[in-house]
């Protein structure tokens, strides 16, 4: 065969697959498990879990005090729960305080509400600014906090994940928990965007 | 090997971000790390100490490449297979590249 009509891996496939094979055949993984894991990611987990969250607490009083006093609990109860074991907590903004989420450390992020983080969570500029000038990374998103409003920074770790509660949306008194999860961005959870605001039908 | 489309993610409001896996492998990666801690081959909090030294440790790489790196050197570290072997294995998989036609699936082991 001709170099033109072989195949081809990269050195870093070689070096998966190197791993994924070994590994396998000693045990300590399983390739079913790897696949199903990797599917799991695509199409189960991802922020429309958390959207759930966010709606149900904006919906349910008993849920959000719930959400308040024992944010992993409540949010297990929904069947979220985390395969690494951590703590979930929500922060709720409000007019006062706005919450940031980052993970200067590495790359912690809440994936059973989440899912798998946007690769800006996890460049150095954004986990090295949130905690300089919160401000400044809100304004590169494109949001302008009036200076009443208090900016809260949590940076995450592998015991401690946060969820961002973000307000509730004017112009959605009696939405049902399901219209109101269509509003709720993925940013909006990690503290980088709000809620989408209903579009007004004339 | 199947190459599931990544790029179909599901995030909402993905404004202009770009997929979360770039490639089979980043997912593949992601992936026996969970497996592995499900095993109770490591604590989380062990994983978060080896990907923090890579990605702290001023090389300018893709953050995926980062999570390998933490990958290999924790299976190193807790000898759950020689450097050699992996090595090894890494040359066999190449072989086997150069030993499938075009678009075949790639086998171990193929001449």
């Amino acid at each position: 065969m001709t170099s033109h009509d072989h195949s081809h891996l990269t050195e870093t496939e070689a070096r998966v697959r190197a791993l994924e094979s070994l590994l396998s055949e000693k045990g300590y993984i399983d390739s079913a498990a790897v696949d199903e894991i990797v599917q799991t990611y695509e199409t189960k987990i991802g922020p429309q879990n958390g959207a759930h969250v966010v709606a149900k607490s904006w919906t349910d009083p008993a849920f959000r005090e719930w959400l308040e006093t024992d944010s992993t609990a409540a949010i297990h109860s929904l069947g979220y729960t985390s395969r690494q074991g951590e703590h979930i907590e929500a922060v709720f903004n409000s007019d006062a305080t706005h919450h940031l989420v980052v993970c200067t450390l590495c790359s912690c992020y809440p994936w059973s509400v989440l899912g798998l983080p946007p690769s800006w969570y996890k460049s150095p500029p954004f986990r090295s600014k949130a905690v300089i000038d919160p401000r400044g990374v809100l304004e590169d998103f494109g949001i302008s906090m009036p200076a009443t409003t208090k900016i809260e920074v949590h940076d995450s770790t592998s015991e401690m994940r946060y969820l961002v509660i973000p307000q509730r949306p004017a112009g959605t008194q009696g939405w049902s928990s399901e219209d109101l999860a269509q509003l709720v961005t993925r940013n909006s959870m990690i503290g980088t965007g709000f809620a989408r605001t209903p579009k007004v039908s004339s | 090997m199947t190459h599931p489309d990544l790029t179909a993610l599901p995030d909402m409001a993905l404004e202009n971000d770009e997929p979360v896996f770039r490639e089979p492998w980043e997912a593949q990666a992601f992936a026996m790390v969970i497996d592995l801690h499900q095993h109770g081959v490591f604590d989380w909090s062990e994983w978060a100490d080896f990907l923090s030294k890579e990605v702290h440790s001023g090389l300018e790489r893709p953050y995926y490449q980062h999570w390998l790196c933490a990958l290999e050197k924790i299976v190193a570290a807790k000898k759950l297979t020689s450097a050699e072997d992996l090595h090894q294995r890494q040359k066999d998989w190449h072989a086997a590249a150069a030993a499938t036609p075009h678009g075949a699936p790639i086998v171990l082991g193929a001449r």
